[in-house]
């Protein structure tokens, strides 16, 4: 496989809904956003496409894709579609890639949308647990936060995670996103705010949530004689890897955990793995990108870390399976600060902790940008893709999320309970 | 008489939400003719108050929710009854959800261990205040009268 590397990525705002956009338009933006980025590419040099978009009752238009293509100016040229519940995004990002490595194209446009306004949300609420076994575990009372609080439930169990733990997840990426436009709900927020907050289903509060949204992103990937041709700061993707569990949580092994290079057996000798508190398609998928990218030691050799946070709880378990911190240490190693922005002020006091800092969520994630679930894990290729370039500022017109010089980060696309998750590594190139 | 061409009209109209840009109700309903296929066994058993699970023949890992082939080694599995008496492995308590459940909020939701048994099951538990509700709560199942052969149709309560 060939190098592949990212040019250009553009997002629209992401909002609780774009009544004046359709998705067509809405990706169009984001894909004029890219391309007046990158000045030297004409849509002729463009290969091909894929598009990514979840939930066709959302959509309620089959082979939208198609209709994103047509609108986008790039028919006749190869594309197709790309469906992976909440990973689809970082699916859709790794298929790009794979159309560049394996040389089938030179540059391919990864875009992706959702739109999640065309229904209330408890209507939303359902589509979304119609990916959940539509025999045994939907018609019991189908609701994704409810799949999620029983999983966390067991984490706090086993571990002894807290609910003010899991509110500084909500604080820190709120705060981060008060820099960010692009994001859907910014907000300072004390950890009784978020605890006081309507309950959803225990012990996760409204804001222990993210939020449905409209919005779409896209990302320009090119083989390494394009991005040398075009782009003064293009960024190699370094690492791919992604992996899957069972639909059912009902149906999780209890057996050993997966190791990460700087792990071993002796760490876990009493956790039964993955349980339903831990994701076991993350560490496969963070295993086979860190080995892809010569990563041994993840929190030593990444500077940042864009993750799937659609809920609180959910950030501090995928800490533990990226090997940021062991498993069961997830909530401490938000309580010392460690995945904080270094100069931001978050209102909190944090404990001393051994573990490295490395920001995670600098844009503010899923909980604070929103969760237009086909653009998002492609919205995280771009804020990575700007804070690789050091371009933060340019784009959001304010440095304050820039993480000083950035070098190497990973993103994290995960979908509903942990059943298809990609993580991908990306590395500036100059 | 000239003869005028034109379509019928109805007394019909759109429910409007907006005029810029131009929002109006689209309504959408499918029903659906939905076999349980190799799972129908277990929907049977729920009319005989049995909870059927599976026992893979080949390694004998063994599911309390059912699969018609194992997840470990790909055997087949064998239809085995489970016992009615487990506990709490893990549990929420509903307050909001998809629109289909929410009249019937709160409600508490439990994934169900059985000893000698591998894998949970995910039920309704029912007779418990939320803030009572304890993993390693002991639980045991109880079966509607009148079946809809949906998996409902059994649910636990504290034993």
């Amino acid at each position: 496989m060939r190098p592949v590397y990212m040019l250009s990525g553009g997002i629209t705002k992401f909002a609780k809904a774009h009544p004046e956009k359709d998705f067509r338009l809405m990706v169009k933006e984001a894909f004029d956003y890219a391309m007046a980025d990158l000045p030297g590419l004409s849509r002729e040099m463009i290969d091909g496409s894929v598009c990514s978009y979840f939930s066709d009752h959302f959509t309620r238009q089959l082979k939208a894709g198609a209709m994103v293509q047509d609108y986008l100016g790039l028919c006749p040229k190869p594309s197709k579609r790309i469906e992976g519940g909440g990973a689809t995004g970082g699916l859709c990002l790794q298929s790009a890639w794979e159309a560049v490595a394996s040389e089938r194209m030179e540059v391919c446009v990864a875009m992706g949308f959702e739109t999640m306004s065309r229904v209330n949300t408890w209507k939303g609420n359902e589509f979304i647990a119609q990916a959940s076994d539509s025999n045994f575990d939907y018609p019991v009372g189908g609701f994704y936060t409810g799949y999620y609080a029983m999983m966390v439930q067991r984490h706090m169990f086993e571990f002894g995670t807290t609910v003010e733990q899991m509110a500084r997840v909500a604080i820190k990426n709120h705060a981060n996103a008060l820099h960010n436009p692009y994001a859907q709900s910014p907000g300072k927020l004390t950890i009784e705010e978020v605890r006081s907050s309507p309950m959803v289903a225990a012990p996760l509060t409204k804001l222990d949530c993210c939020t449905m949204s409209d919005g779409a992103a896209v990302a320009i990937l090119a083989s390494e004689d394009f991005a040398e041709r075009l782009c003064n700061r293009p960024v190699r993707i370094t690492g791919v890897g992604c992996g899957s569990v069972s639909m059912r949580m009902a149906d999780r092994p209890h057996g050993k955990v997966i190791l990460l290079p700087h792990e071993s057996e002796g760490d876990y000798r009493d956790l039964k793995y993955p349980g339903v508190h831990s994701f076991r398609g993350g560490r496969m998928a963070a295993g086979l990108a860190y080995k892809m990218a010569g990563i041994s030691n993840p929190s030593n050799e990444l500077d940042f870390i864009e993750l799937h946070d659609a809920y609180t709880s959910s950030e501090i378990q995928t800490y533990e399976d990226l090997g940021l911190c062991r498993y069961g240490e997830g909530g401490s190693f938000v309580e010392a600060g460690a995945p904080f922005m270094r100069d931001l002020d978050y209102g909190l006091k944090f404990n001393p902790g051994h573990w490295k800092h490395v920001p995670v969520n600098p844009s503010g994630g899923l909980l604070a940008c929103g969760h237009p679930v086909g653009a998002t894990g492609l919205m995280q290729a771009v804020f990575a893709f700007w804070q690789l370039q050091g371009t933060i500022g340019k784009h959001l017109k304010t440095s304050a999320l820039q993480v000083p010089d950035a070098k190497r980060g990973l993103i994290h696309s995960h979908a509903g309970t942990g059943t298809y998750i990609t993580v991908t590594i990306m590395e500036s190139a100059g | 008489m000239k003869k005028v061409i034109g379509l019928p009209e109805t007394g019909e109209g759109t429910v409007l939400f907006n005029v810029d840009p131009i929002i109006i109700k689209q309504h959408y309903e499918i029903d659906y003719i939905h076999s349980y296929a190799q799972d129908s066994p277990f929907f049977a058993g729920l009319t005989k108050k049995k909870l059927l699970g599976s026992r893979c023949a080949g390694c004998g890992y063994t599911y309390a929710t059912p699969r018609g082939h194992c997840m470990t080694c790909g055997a087949k599995t064998e239809w085995i009854e489970l016992p009615l008496n487990g506990k709490v492995h893990t549990f929420t308590t509903c307050y909001f959800g998809g629109e289909e459940f929410l009249k019937e909020t709160p409600f508490t939701l439990v994934l169900v261990e059985f000893d000698g048994v591998d894998t949970l099951f995910l039920s309704r538990l029912a007779g418990v205040e939320p803030a009572e509700v304890r993993i390693g709560l002991a639980v045991k199942a109880r079966f509607l009268r009148n079946c809809k052969f949906r998996p409902t149709d059994i649910y636990f309560v504290p034993a």
